[in-house]
């Protein structure tokens, strides 16, 4: 590169303001060049997200300050300039777009006001010549109809929607720099896939140097020029995107790397004994909406077919992937297992019995014993008031069991899930994500179950917690002899996990068979769409070789 | 949203109801006969049947319940026992000072809370933040008369910048009303001013760490607007939920206020209605409390409609 660097940082510190001060940043050092996408890679806790808030000088204050080195951008050091020459800079000269759409636009105010806010605060111009350059901003990022986005309040607008918004508002006034915290991690891959492709776009035409935060190396694949690889505040290791992904020099790196999951699926396990424990017969789920007073005017029931007809068999120690985006109705077949809702009509039926004609707590006890689920996110899923040793024995005092043998069986499961037995006494907050879902793994297997439903059970967590977790999750499978329905968004880990996947859209199953089927060679075109769509599907991590397209 | 407020109006009827029937039966269980205060002590027996009989209180009770509630749906709230004049003009002649008191009140209320909870939130552990944390635990603790004396003492006796005690309504001209409505507006304030300035901060804690917040900070946004445009606006249901309550309360308990200040309001006739056994009078005031909760709690929850464009009433 022949010009200068638009953004170079030069031996940042950051240390909490608390009585003992912690490094979080221990003096990093990097370049962005015009034209040039450089990823912040690493998992939580390393730092990335701090680096992108000191560039943008929005460190949250009283809790973070910078220690040393500086921040330059365009030679213009943003540590020292003063609060209202940053103000200035940011939304001009730099501008950033944030990991959750759904809660990065403000709810009360419309997406058009917001767009205005940005042309208000750094530009002179009157009000007619603000909209077009809006209705503008909104067209360069393909959105449909600007002008009913312009009047549009964000809850009216789709995750990829509100994301280009985001996109348009950080642009407008072309900066020199866009930082990008995890911008499509929230996003379902298909939109994941042309959002990418959109920033890829506008940073061609405007020169842009983008500074991209992600945790996903599939996506550091296809977008990013260099990288830096991050860990505990600093970084670890640094170059082009293809000699890092080939030839890391730095274990962290190279383990990193494998830990991520390979796209190509593994073989469906030999089939022992065909003990059939969880079956569905034509499920349907519909949810309708109708007011009393439209009912009264005889107005057409709005109504959502969240399942629909579908059937499938699960035997116990298999493993059934179900796989789509968001709103696929997956989640819902999990609800309907679970008898959290009641199906609209079909049968589930559990060892036999048919659960959707049953009602009340006492006839589901056996169903609600057999079946159990691991949620998403474990920071939410456990009581934080509740002692571990209390939310692991709340089932089984449910059903009965004496509490000092529970308690007893308690420590037992901790020590299989790999967790310490004094575990028991402490409280949830005093754990890692990845030992918060280990105790949800254990709570589950406190009913003895024998099935597991685990839904996005492994979606919250950085990918080398992710794999320990499903490795664990294969170990108690195999141990118990238990049945599994992994619900998950994610190709890799289906590919990974699974004998079986069955493919959802819109409530409907559109491809079910074995994993090296279904994702090898896929008969459906949304299949073939998600595929497609997964990031850095060309490469090969373990391997660290481009294998070109699978399908 | 219309029919929203009109079906919202329809299941008022059955609260007032309900309502009606709780004070009337209220009354007549508590000790004390109207008879016997408004004859005095020396009446005779003869008399006081007399005067029961033409009030109707050797009814039944369901018949005496029918009949009043009968009366107030063609507009007849009755007459009190003690003055005969009709109750509802004796609370139109008392209602305008309590009105007056309460809305400048609630509006110092306003004007004073938000900009202290906005800024203690904003500065969230810093001076500011922990002077209006002091300031509103004085304003919670200290009782209302206490705070309206010392106001006296210190504005109206020593400084001599308002009058001590009385009132004026505003037809006699603007001056001379805000003149003397500040400072009992000011001492009935306090405890709201305390309240929703707490409110405010902890309301305001909350969504300053939303994403939008930083949103906005990012698009290089000056803080005013970030604060009062961006955050404000979110934070406001709590907010407006402890107003609209607030401002109800303040109707039926300016008491003291009205006391410590020499006001002819609402607060005063309900005392003496109270004393004299005044029943009709007392239960027209009730049902009137009862009604501004009603139609309040209902503008409270228009509000959060037209604050919070998610918020959409079937």
């Amino acid at each position: 590169m022949t010009s200068a660097p638009v953004l170079s940082v030069r031996d940042l510190k950051v240390v909490t303001t608390a009585r003992n001060p912690a490094e979080i940043l221990k003096g990093i050092s990097f370049d962005i060049f015009p034209g040039e996408t450089l990823c912040l890679v690493g998992e939580s806790g390393s730092g990335k997200s701090v680096t992108s808030l000191v560039s943008m000088d929005l460190l949250p204050r009283g809790e973070l300050a910078v220690a040393g080195g500086e921040v330059l951008l365009n030679d213009e050091d943003i540590t020292k300039a003063s609060p209202s020459r940053t103000r200035a800079l940011r939304g001009s000269e730099m501008a950033m777009i944030f990991q959750e759409p759904m809660t990065a636009l403000n709810p009360v105010l419309t997406i058009g006001l917001q767009m205005d806010e940005v042309f208000r605060a750094h530009r002179d111009m009157r009000k007619p010549e603000r909209k077009a350059a809006a209705l503008e901003a909104f067209e360069s990022v393909s959105l449909p109809d600007p002008a009913r986005i312009y009047d549009s309040f964000p809850h009216q607008l789709s995750g990829g929607q509100r994301q280009r918004v985001m996109i348009a508002m950080a642009l407008a006034l072309k900066p020199k720099l866009l930082i990008a915290d995890e911008p499509t991690t929230a996003l379902d891959v298909t939109t994941q896939k042309q959002i990418l492709e959109l920033i890829q776009r506008l940073k061609e035409e405007q020169n842009t140097a983008v500074l991209f935060i992600t945790h996903d190396m599939g996506v550091v694949v296809d977008i990013a020029d260099r990288v830096c690889v991050m860990r505990h505040g600093e970084i670890v290791e640094t170059g082009k995107v293809q000699d890092v992904l080939s030839q890391p020099k730095e274990q962290y790196t190279r383990d990193l790397l494998a830990a991520v999951p390979s796209l190509t699926p593994r073989k469906a396990r030999p089939q022992e004994g065909q003990e059939k424990v969880l079956e569905l017969i034509g499920v349907n789920k519909i949810f309708s909406f109708q007011s009393f007073i439209s009912k009264l005017l005889g107005h057409e029931e709005h109504s959502v077919h969240a399942v629909n007809d579908v059937s499938f068999r699960l035997d116990r120690g298999r493993t059934l992937g179900i796989v789509g985006e968001s709103g696929s109705g997956k989640s819902s077949v999990a609800r309907c297992i679970l008898r959290l809702e009641d199906p609209t009509s079909g049968a589930v039926v559990v060892n036999g019995n048919d659960i959707v004609p049953l009602r009340g707590q006492k006839a589901l006890a056996e169903a609600r014993r057999a079946v159990q689920m691991i949620f998403q996110d474990p920071n939410r899923s456990l009581n934080p008031r509740l002692r571990v040793g209390e939310s692991l024995i709340e089932g089984p005092l449910n059903s009965g069991e004496a509490r000092a043998e529970a308690m007893a069986r308690a420590g037992d499961i901790l020590e299989i899930v790999r967790l310490p037995r004094e575990s028991l006494d402490r409280y949830p907050h005093q754990f890692s994500g990845g030992q918060r879902q280990r105790i949800a793994i254990a709570r589950a297997l406190m009913m003895s179950p024998d099935v597991i439903v685990a839904d996005e059970a492994v979606s919250a967590l950085d990918v080398s917690v992710q794999a320990q977790v499903l490795e664990l999750l294969a170990e108690v499978q195999k141990r118990q002899n238990l049945a599994v329905l992994f619900i998950t968004h994610d190709l890799r880990v289906a590919a990974q996990i699974c004998d079986d996947v069955m493919v959802m859209q819109r409530g409907k199953v559109v491809e079910f068979g074995p994993a090296e089927q279904v994702l090898a060679h896929p008969q459906h075109a949304y299949t073939r769409d998600l595929i497609n769509a997964a990031p850095g599907r060309d490469w090969d991590f373990a391997k660290g070789r481009n294998i070109g397209a699978l399908v | 949203m219309l029919s929203y407020f009109l079906r919202r109006l329809l299941t008022a009827i059955p609260v007032m109801f309900f309502v009606a029937v709780f004070i009337f039966l209220l009354l007549r269980l508590t000790p004390g006969d109207p008879a016997q205060a408004i004859a005095g002590d020396q009446a005779t027996p003869a008399q006081l049947e007399q005067i029961r009989e033409s009030l109707g209180l050797n009814e039944p009770l369901s018949t005496q319940f029918f009949t009043w509630v009968g009366r107030m749906a063609k507009g007849d709230f009755g007459q009190s026992l003690i003055s005969q004049q009709p109750v509802l003009q004796m609370i139109g002649q008392r209602i305008g000072p309590t009105i007056a008191l309460a809305l400048t009140a609630m509006g110092l209320t306003v004007l004073i809370s938000l900009p202290m909870g906005v800024l203690a939130a904003w500065r969230h552990g810093g001076l500011t933040d922990r002077a209006v944390m002091a300031f509103s635990v004085i304003g919670f603790s200290v009782p209302i008369f206490v705070i309206g004396y010392v106001l006296i003492g210190v504005f109206a006796v020593n400084l001599r910048w308002f009058p001590v005690q009385g009132y004026k309504p505003l037809a006699d001209g603007f001056w001379p009303f805000a003149h003397r409505i500040f400072l009992p507006g000011l001492a009935l304030a306090s405890i709201y001013i305390a309240l929703v300035s707490r409110m405010t901060r902890a309301s305001m804690l909350e969504v300053l760490r939303e994403d939008y917040v930083r949103t906005a900070r990012a698009k290089g946004l000056s803080e005013i607007v970030v604060l009062f445009r961006h955050a404000l606006r979110n934070a406001a249901i709590p907010i407006l939920t402890v107003v609209g309550t607030g401002f109800a309360m303040m109707i039926s308990g300016v008491v003291v206020t009205e006391t410590v200040f020499n006001i002819p309001g609402l607060g005063r006739l309900v005392v003496d209605a109270v004393l004299a056994r005044d029943y009709p009078l007392i239960q027209a005031i009730i049902l009137l409390t009862a009604g501004t909760y009603v139609v309040i709690n209902l503008l409270i929850d228009l509000s959060y409609a037209l604050t919070d464009p998610r918020i959409r009433y079937q």
